[in-house]
């Protein structure tokens, strides 16, 4: 072989391990980098998430990172100019911050909640949370409330854990999985290596989607639902479990409250809460003692199914409730079928499937050490039921998801396979307590920080966040009658209620990283005008707006102070235990981000800013007594501060008493940064073996979640089927409940119909208060997986993939309304319309529209030309939702347009007609962005590189003696075609 | 050697992960820049060696959806060679990789025109054709760890969909994929005996549901009789 060419100068480059941050995912990468430009991002091989491969988005990094739509400095609005004209002066970071502190200052000294902290799709909750808590305000809350708070509450009040950061399929074992709804890319790599897995070890995979496209494409089965419907769907399947007696007895009896007892006296106070003893303990029937224990006790043999009086009530046990509930009819796959449109004999094929799975199919993992249960018993198998899910976005982003969440919750239940070998397995710090013991914060007085944080897990009304009236103190309503398990707040709502002065003004508004004036919000050209809305006195009804992002997106443009982040290739930066970290099943993890550039604009990661002004406003947990700063900056701060002894930010090479590094619990370690950078920016602690499975109960393993602080008890985790919670929401709208309840007529009704013990089908609100014959079809959206839960508008790489979005419909329905592929239509909603480009598909259901959202920019944003196809042809789906139930002149008029129970935006509850439009190009269309001072033209020609390419030369003597080498045998079958 | 890739058509998921780790790391490569016009702009393109098309088949509800990643497929009967007027397009001997010296290519596109697979691309901006190398600036490049000489797409793949290997090893990897899973040609009937390999969709097996279904179904909560569990 002759000797190829040195192709790249190894001395002059520099590999250096990093977290990706080109989605949610996390993953580990490798950067190669080249006179600080980047050669190549890899993924690494030995990190826990991606195991060394790195999907369309980790793979774009260099264009992220060369954008021309990245901000350059701080910039200020010009005064005398009208709040999203675009017209900024540059100013320099120690001005941005002085007029940041001295705003916060004075808010933080008068009325904490007069500012409004919310941010985007960031991955430092636990940072922005504890300095909304430090500031003394309620109003804080990350993206969540539109993104996934259904199935985050839905799994931690059931299983104490729940899809993506909480738990993922146990990929080597599973035989069986089904994907619920909307879930390409969340996460991104896992899952991916996880299908290839399955289908490796001959499992099946059964998919649950309207559209057939992602992750859907290699299903081996697809089940094109209709939106919304997949309650029904779940509960039908379990009807056929009960029906067919397939349930898992052993698993029910020692893992959940199924056998526990439930007060049966309707219409009355008390009625459907747990029966209890003096203690409080909820109570079983023993069958060997034929009498009412402590259901909370080991060695009993509690009756699954009984009715009958205990201390003088009528009880059922809840496995009663659960069979009256769902053996009903109404979930016969008949009846379900004329729901979702999935045809009644393939509703119970894969119930029955699940069940073979399942039970015949049963896997055991041997321990050969044993493994000791919550009640000190040792046992050496771990019995697996190798049938496992996922769900997301599809089941979230519906007004029933949190119902519809704990109905698939409830099948992995039934099926015995929540943390067992080939089912749903929880990843470290999951799971927790059924609901995590943090209660929302409730209270807030100047200069003074939160009693607890300011997001939790209200288990009764008492935990609301009302004033003395029943009102809503946050401004986001969260907590409040209208949406009481609102988590993750409701971050979709907090410029409409902010601009009506509903529940009350806000002075200022700080964004981090979030598009609420286009993408990230419903009712997206009203959002844009309410952003600039003014009082009569010429002042802006949000008097400041404050937004950090490295790029210019459209938010950007309505800000009054721009603080320029920086890229995630230029920072340091945790992602957390105290967060939603980045541990597989088997392995405590976490990471940080390390900076591989040298930014060269006049930029600060928002994490800085944050512990900067912490320490300028005089937090409590940042300052000394005598008022002299604690920590020099975010790195120190990071190591050095303490949630509890031996418990900080980073759970990676802790201090032992003697110095030794440990891992979890330990003393700050001065190195820390240093060694996650040696190890490749993570780090991993790896469970032994004992403590893999049945985590709920395992002894071992509550006893290192307790030492890590990742729970609070060694207490068995009891799952609970039957949500007691629920119960005391719904008790409380019917006037039953010996507390708080609810004096308005809309929310006792919504408490006494939305919440329920048992999860159940009801139809999306939206559909409700709207004519359903006059639109039709079921609109979703969904990200492509080269994009999702990522910026990349502007990315040169992965726009040329998609740059622009059509309106995809089942070809056939669209060719029995004459509707022509390729045509320009109106689609039409109750709340308005727009114009878009149809693309008529096979891998649509007959009743659903959908598209890929975010695609399209207002013109001028994210550094596109003009005449970009995401301008002009690209279109929002986002205009024709409103963050607003349909308007019925009554009550419900001024309600969230959510899930009645955790106040999850709902935006895939529209409902649209659609019918052929005479002009094209896309409708409305907004003006354009103008320029950002410093912002550079973006180029009309790409050529990327950080060397001049090594040619391979071939020799002329080869082309002389060769020349051309085909002119052998032609293959037998074909002819030639040149 | 025979040098190839084969693909795994029941996994891959249409991520176009490969597509873009392929242009990222050619981009600063042997062929490099790979160009692109318009990237801010209107109707974005460039230069790209490697590319998914999806495309479905079947009609509603009986339809699939097939994610099919092209690049290079190395053939041994590679027209795009024999057409070449100036010698620029050459396949090597050695390994049977078909690549093209930029120094001498003129772009005049026939190459293009030779292939059916749609795997050469003229950049304008240099004015030559490019393509697929199968990474030979990595794959024997022993500076790099061994599991890393290999072709960028295949090293990233999520899925693991790709696979890179020598075809006239019958023990390789790629020898043995195509074996046990029928890896077949794409269009072999055009005669250019493509090295690149396909792997079909598995079959689906078939579970059975009698063994969990009762003849007579329950219908009230009255017909279980409780089982003896200790907790």
């Amino acid at each position: 072989m002759k000797a190829l060419p040195e192709f790249e100068k190894r001395s002059q480059q520099e590999v250096k391990a990093t977290t990706c941050y080109m989605c949610a995912c996390r993953c580990g990468i490798k950067v190669t980098v080249e006179n600080n430009n980047i050669r190549y991002i890899q993924g690494n091989r030995d990190h826990p998430i991606n195991k060394g491969v790195l999907c369309a988005k980790g793979n774009a990094g260099i264009m992220k990172q060369n954008s021309p739509a990245k901000l350059h400095a701080p910039l200020l609005r010009k005064a005398g100019t009208e709040r999203g004209a675009g017209e900024f002066e540059v100013i320099s970071m120690d001005r941005a911050l002085d007029i940041l502190e001295a705003r916060l200052r004075h808010i933080r000294s008068t009325d904490p909640l007069k500012l409004a902290y919310f941010t985007g799709r960031d991955q430092m909750q636990a940072l922005t949370g504890f300095w909304a808590s430090q500031f003394g305000t309620l109003n804080w809350a990350a993206h969540g409330g539109f993104c996934s708070v259904n199935m985050a509450a839905a799994g931690l009040y059931t299983t104490g854990y729940a899809f993506w950061e909480f738990g993922d399929p146990d990929w080597d074992n599973t035989k069986y999985f089904m994907l619920w709804g909307v879930a390409d890319d969340h996460a991104s790599n896992p899952i991916k290596i996880g299908l290839e897995k399955l289908k490796r070890n001959g499992g099946k995979f059964v998919a649950i989607n309207p559209a057939r496209t992602g992750y859907q494409a290699i299903a081996d089965e697809w089940v094109g639902i209709r939106p919304g419907t997949d309650a029904m769907l779940a509960l039908s399947m379990l009807h056929v479990l009960l029906k067919n007696d397939q349930f898992d007895w052993e698993f029910l009896i020692r893992y959940t409250n199924a056998a526990y007892l439930v007060v049966h006296t309707p219409g009355q106070i008390g009625h459907g809460l747990l029966l209890r003893d003096e203690a409080g303990n909820p109570l079983v029937w023993d069958q060997v003692k034929g009498m009412a224990l402590d259901g909370t006790q080991p060695n009993i043999s509690p009756a699954l199914f009984f009715e009958g009086e205990v201390q003088g009530q009528p009880v059922k046990s809840v496995m009663v409730l659960i069979a009256e509930a769902y053996l009903d009819e109404q979930y016969s796959p008949a009846k379900a079928s004329e729901i979702c449109g999935v045809p009644a004999e393939q509703i119970e094929r894969l119930a029955l499937e699940m069940a073979h799975i399942a039970f015949k199919e049963s896997i055991e993992v041997d321990v050969p050490e044993g493994w000791i249960d919550w009640a000190g018993r040792k046992h050496y198998k771990f019995i697996g039921r190798p049938v496992s899910m996922h769900a997301m976005r599809g089941i979230s982003a519906h007004s029933n998801g949190f119902q519809t969440c704990r109905a698939i919750h409830f099948l992995q239940i039934m099926l015995g396979t929540v943390d067992v070998p080939g089912g749903h397995l929880a990843k470290p710090p999951y799971p927790k307590h059924i609901p995590p013991a943090v209660k929302p914060a409730k209270d807030c007085a100047p200069n003074t920080p939160l009693r607890t944080p300011p997001l939790g897990f209200p288990t009764s009304p008492e935990d609301l966040v009302l004033d003395e009236n029943g009102k809503p103190k946050r401004i986001d309503k969260a907590y409040s009658w209208d949406a009481p398990l609102s988590n993750h707040g409701l971050m979709h709502m907090v410029i409409s209620n902010a601009v009506k002065g509903d529940p009350y003004y806000i002075d200022t508004l700080m964004i981090f990283m979030a598009n609420m004036a286009w993408n990230s919000s419903m009712n997206t050209a009203e959002t844009q005008q309410m952003l600039v809305e003014k009082h009569d006195n010429g002042e802006y009804k949000i008097p400041f707006i404050v937004v950090s992002d490295a790029y210019h997106s459209e938010m950007v443009n309505f800000a009054d102070l721009i603080i320029p982040d920086t890229t995630y290739l230029e920072r340091w930066d945790t992602i957390s235990m105290l967060d939603r970290p980045i541990s597989e099943p088997h392995a405590a993890c976490d990471a940080i981000r390390q900076p591989i550039i040298k930014p060269e604009r006049e930029v600060m990661p928002w994490q800085e800013v944050q512990v900067e002004l912490g320490l300028r406003l005089g937090f409590p947990a940042l300052t000394n007594p005598d008022g002299s700063r604690k920590y020099k900056d975010y790195q120190d701060f990071i190591i050095n501060w303490e949630r509890e002894p031996g418990i900080g930010f980073l759970a990676g090479w802790r201090l032992d008493e003697e110095g030794n590094e440990v891992p979890l619990r330990g003393k700050p370690n001065p190195k820390q940064w240093e060694r996650y950078a040696e190890e490749g920016a993570f780090f991993a602690y790896h469970l032994p073996e004992n403590t893999r499975y049945y985590r709920h109960a395992n002894k071992d393993y509550l006893e290192l979640a307790k030492s890590a602080g990742w729970v609070g008890s060694t207490k068995q985790i009891v799952i609970e089927l039957y949500s007691e919670t629920q119960q005391r929401f719904k008790l409380a709208g019917q006037g039953l409940y010996a507390g708080p309840m609810p004096t308005e007529a809309h929310h006792k009704e919504r408490l006494s119909q939305y919440f329920n013990p048992l999860p159940f089908y009801y139809k999306p609100l939206e559909q409700c208060r709207i004519d359903e014959d006059e639109y039709p079809f079921y609109a979703v959206n969904q990200r492509p997986m080269f994009m999702y839960h990522s910026w990349d508008s502007q990315n040169a790489w992965l726009r040329q993939i998609c740059a622009q979005n059509y309106l995809y419909m089942n070809r056939q329905r669209g060719e029995s309304l004459g509707l022509a592929d390729l045509s320009w239509v109106w689609v039409e909603s109750h709340h308005g319309k727009i114009r878009v480009q149809l693309k008529l598909i096979e891998g649509c259901q007959a009743d659903t529209v959908w598209t890929w959202n975010a695609i399209a920019k207002q013109a001028g944003a994210w550094g596109l030309k003009a005449g970009a196809n995401e301008n002009t042809k690209g279109f929002l789906m986002n205009h024709l939702i409103s963050e607003l139930l349909p308007q019925q002149n009554d009550a419900l008029d001024g309600v969230t347009n959510s899930d009645p129970i955790t106040g999850q935006a709902a935006w895939y509850d529209l409902k649209v007609k659609i019918y052929p439009a005479a002009e094209t190009g896309t409708w409305p269309l907004f003006s354009t962005i103008k320029p950002l001072p410093h912002a550079q033209e973006s180029p009309d020609l790409l050529r990327y590189q950080t060397h001049a390419a090594v040619n391979v030369v071939r020799s002329m003597e080869d082309v002389l003696e060769r020349g051309s080498v085909h002119d052998g045998n032609r293959g037998t079958s074909g002819s030639k075609t040149v | 050697m025979k040098l190839g890739l084969v693909v795994d058509l029941d996994v891959c998921v249409g991520c176009h992960a490969c597509a873009v780790s392929c242009k990222q790391w050619n981009t600063s490569g042997m062929s490099g820049a790979l160009t692109d016009y318009n990237p801010y702009g209107e109707d974005p393109s460039g230069v790209w060696f490697n590319r998914v098309r999806s495309y479905e088949v079947g009609d509603y509800p009986q339809n699939k959806t097939i994610n099919f990643p092209m690049s290079c497929m190395h053939c041994e009967q590679a027209d795009c060679v024999d057409v070449c007027p100036t010698g620029a397009s050459y396949k090597r001997v050695e390994d049977g990789i078909v690549l093209i010296d930029q120094d001498k290519c003129m772009g005049c596109n026939y190459c293009s025109w030779a292939c059916p697979y749609g795997a050469r691309e003229l950049d304008r901006s240099t004015g030559t054709m490019k393509k697929c190398t199968l990474c030979l600036d990595r794959i024997y490049d022993e500076r790099l760890e061994e599991v890393d000489r290999q072709p960028s797409c295949v090293i990233t793949c999520p899925a693991h969909a790709r696979h890179f290997g020598d075809f006239d090893d019958p023990d390789s990897n790629v020898s043995q994929l195509v074996r046990e899973r029928g890896g077949y040609q794409l269009m072999p009937e055009l005669g250019y005996s493509p090295t690149n390999r396909y792997l079909p969709p598995r079959v689906t097996r078939l579970i059975p549901t009698e063994d969990v279904s009762k003849k007579s179904l329950i219908s009230s909560v009255k017909e279980w009789v409780n089982k003896m569990v200790e907790r």
